[in-house]
């Protein structure tokens, strides 16, 4: 038996009370690098053609997954997943599915889709769907609790294989040298830490 | 109906297999000037094609989940995407079985190199008492050679092949031919610290990765990733060290795509020819030998020669012990790790040195009374590792949410974790072996293997052991272990059997030809002209991993063979 329309929202406004406890909503930086990277999506739709999602979901992905990890766009994360989808039935479920449920969501808490609501209004629904827990405030967000942990999963790999992920977490190898040194600072830097000079 | 050929020609040799027991006889045969033909089930490397060294992540759409994403639901590639084996845990059409209650995983790679392509290279000799574990324990069986006997192979296979490694005088660790190791990443440094401090020894890595230039092949270049195979032959594949070269020789004759059905023989009870299938016209074909050398793995070399029925052998090929595919033993298998708080904050530096450890734990406590018999060594993980699917799923699962909160705890984990895994000797037992299953047979028409698989106390105490072990060595790195409410039992914690692809055994030497197959020059007891040259003939499976035995005690038989065919013996 369904809920009634106001029983949703007061659930959901039971869990985003609790949701913000836990995790503070993002920074005026934060949601200014999500809004641009929203018109950024919206200008370069036409550059990369969708193999399986349609234009509109593959512009709900790019926003979401920039949301999750910042500079996921330049990682082409969306495309990634895209393509996926494109060769995996399984995955494809999960992402049509899954953002049909961004959407509707969406629609029924601000009367727009998930892409043309207000950076805090997409903020506000990550808040509740990025946490485990908050399914058993509201069962009626596992769907969408569900799908994010693929989408943040995803969107993290997707980021984090590209030449913009690679280079920004870090990591200096895959090269080719005729010797390997460490540094005699970076021994000593540990062994202090951990108690052994 | 088999296509011979009237005017086929009669090889000296005939060798089944060419990963480390098969290439080393291929090349110490050809070196001292015998023809010989190299039959192998899978297809020729292509090093240049096969191998995924130095891709990036990003020059596959997929970035290394595979075309369909398989990685995303657990039906990933065996060691992923980049590795260089062409196989993995399960082959389409070729299936083995396992008997109710038992578990067992089988990796294998059917390629020109076989399981070399992509190894671990770790090379390590077996102690003097490792060869004598009955006369010290009285537990197992002794090997029916010495360590002085063994130990010239070690000298000519390590000087071939290159071993990183130092002078240590360690009893349990024999030293060997060394080439200079690389020193040890940051982490290694502080592993080393910790393991001292806690009484355990911690030496340079002693892998097959050479540090300098060795028979024309240039000294590694320090990429870190020796699993995706190397395009410069700077570690050791039997394929590219020892194949590749000894086919210049003009002496080799190499047969690929021929899954070895039987050995036949002739009424004598000698073996005449090998039949295999012809995978390309799926057609059975022989080839005429004076002798055959089996290096197919040794699982699958008991199963060739379980196969290879007839009146005179009943219960396949020189049987008459029935030692065929008892003793099989693997390793045991342990791994922890930890976050070490020590290691956050370090400025990023280019970690990925030679494919494996610079540093590990040799066994210490050969000479104490435990509860157990044997030991293992430790091998060790982390660093900053090529990201990768998966990299980071783990802690983004863990901490959830989303943004650059999440984007900081990426950074900030990122190569602050330390593993260790145990690697410990497993003592034969009478339930752990392998036969012919009577009902299955694979897309060749050729009867499967059916497992048997039993731990015992023996190697459920080790592992207890290894834990209490890890626990020291990470808390004394300030690392912190979330010890469980309950204790986990020691066969939850365990690797599965096979899972460390250590299985050797099952065609053992000895001295005795009624609880052996092998002499102790891995020569059939019963069939003059047939030798093993690959795990199969190991006796006990000490806590080195196999590959650096396998390759001397096949450089010792192929001296062996090569005089007995001078002398007409065979």
């Amino acid at each position: 038996m369904s809920e009634t329309r106001r029983e949703t929202l007061i659930k959901i406004a039971s869990a985003v009370s609790l949701a913000n406890l836990a995790q503070p909503a993002l920074s005026q930086t934060q949601a200014e690098h999500v809004h641009q990277a929203t018109a950024q999506a919206k200008a370069a739709g036409g550059t990369y053609k969708p193999k399986l999602l349609t234009a509109h979901e593959f512009k709900t992905l790019q926003v979401l997954s920039e949301l999750i990890v910042p500079g996921a766009s330049k990682g082409n994360t969306a495309e990634f997943i895209d393509y996926l989808c494109h060769n995996n039935k399984d995955l494809a479920a999960i992402y049509t599915g899954g953002l049909s449920w961004l959407d509707a969501t969406m629609q029924k808490r601000a009367s727009a889709n998930f892409v043309d609501s207000k950076p805090a209004q997409q903020t506000e629904l990550l808040d509740l769907i990025a946490y485990r827990k908050n399914e058993e405030s509201n069962p009626e967000l596992g769907p969408g609790i569900h799908f994010f942990r693929w989408a943040r999963r995803m969107s993290v790999d997707g980021y984090y294989t590209s030449a913009a992920g690679i280079k920004e977490v870090g990591f200096l190898g895959n090269g080719a040298s005729s010797k390997f040194e460490v540094k005699q600072e970076l021994y000593d830097q540990v062994l202090r830490k951990a108690g052994f000079a | 109906m088999a296509q011979v050929a009237r005017s086929q020609p009669v090889y000296d040799v005939v060798i089944i297999g060419s990963g480390a027991g098969g290439g080393t006889v291929t090349k110490v045969l050809a070196d001292l000037g015998v023809s010989v033909a190299l039959i192998e089930a899978g297809p020729m490397l292509n090093p240049a094609k096969d191998f995924k060294e130095h891709k990036w992540p990003y020059d596959y759409p997929h970035r290394g989940a595979e075309e369909d994403g398989a990685s995303y639901f657990g039906r990933g590639r065996g060691f992923g995407w980049f590795t260089a084996a062409q196989g993995d845990w399960t082959l389409e059409g070729e299936p083995y079985t396992t008997a109710p209650g038992s578990s067992f995983r089988w990796f294998r790679s059917r390629v020109v190199g076989g399981r070399t392509n992509h190894y671990g290279r770790i090379s390590l000799r077996f102690a003097d008492y490792d060869l004598k574990s009955y006369t010290r324990d009285g537990i197992g069986t002794d090997w029916p050679i010495t360590y002085d006997e063994l130990s010239p192979y070690y000298d000519k296979a390590e000087a071939f092949i290159g071993v990183t490694g130092s002078k240590e005088g360690i009893r349990s660790a024999p030293d060997g031919v060394f080439q200079r190791c690389p020193p040890p990443r940051v982490h290694e440094k502080l592993i080393q610290k910790a393991a001292t401090k806690v009484g355990v020894p911690c030496i340079p890595g002693r892998l097959a990765v050479i540090t300098q230039k060795t028979n024309g092949r240039p000294a590694c270049h320090y990429c870190g990733e020796c699993g995706r195979g190397c395009v410069t032959a700077s570690n050791y594949s039997s394929s590219q060290v020892q194949i590749f070269p000894a086919l210049k020789t003009g002496r080799v004759t190499l047969i690929t795509n021929a899954m070895a059905r039987e050995i036949l023989v002739d009424d004598q009870g000698k073996a005449k020819a090998v039949s295999y299938i012809d995978k390309a016209t799926r057609t059975e074909r022989q080839i005429k030998c004076r002798t055959v050398v089996v290096a197919a793995s040794a699982c699958e070399t008991a199963r060739l020669l379980m196969n290879s029925k007839s009146s005179k052998y009943p219960n396949g090929i020189g049987n008459g012990s029935g030692q065929l595919g008892r003793n099989l033993v693997d390793s045991t298998g342990f791994s922890m790790g930890a976050h070490i708080p020590a290691l956050e904050g370090l400025p990023r530096y280019d970690s990925d040195g030679m494919g494996g450890g610079h540093v590990y734990m040799p066994w210490w406590l050969w000479d104490k009374k435990l509860d157990f018999p044997r030991g293992y060594h430790i091998e060790v993980g982390g660093g900053y590792g090529m990201p990768g699917v998966g990299s980071f799923s783990g802690i983004a699962n863990r901490v959830e949410g989303y943004g650059d909160s999440l984007k900081k705890t990426i950074y900030d984990s990122y190569g602050t974790n330390v593993g260790l895994s145990g690697r410990g000797e497993m003592v034969p037992n009478p339930d752990t072996y392998c036969e012919i299953d009577p009902n299955v047979v694979d897309k060749y028409g050729i009867p499967v293997l059916r497992f048997h698989y039993k731990w015992t106390e023996y190697e459920l105490k080790q592992v207890d052991h290894m834990e209490q072990t890890f626990t020291e060595i990470l808390e004394a790195m300030g690392g912190k272990i979330r010890k469980p409410e309950t204790p986990i039992p020691a066969e939850k914690k365990i690797s599965t059997g096979g899972e460390i692809i250590h299985e050797v055994g099952v065609a053992r030497m000895g001295d005795d030809p009624k609880k052996s197959y092998l002499n102790k020059y891995c020569q059939s007891h019963e069939v003059k002209n047939l030798f093993v040259a690959d795990g199969a003939s190991f006796v006990s499976n000490p806590d080195k991993n196999p590959t650096l035995t396998i390759c001397a005690l096949a450089w010792r038989t192929s001296d062996y063979l090569a005089e007995e065919l001078k002398k007409r013996n065979v």
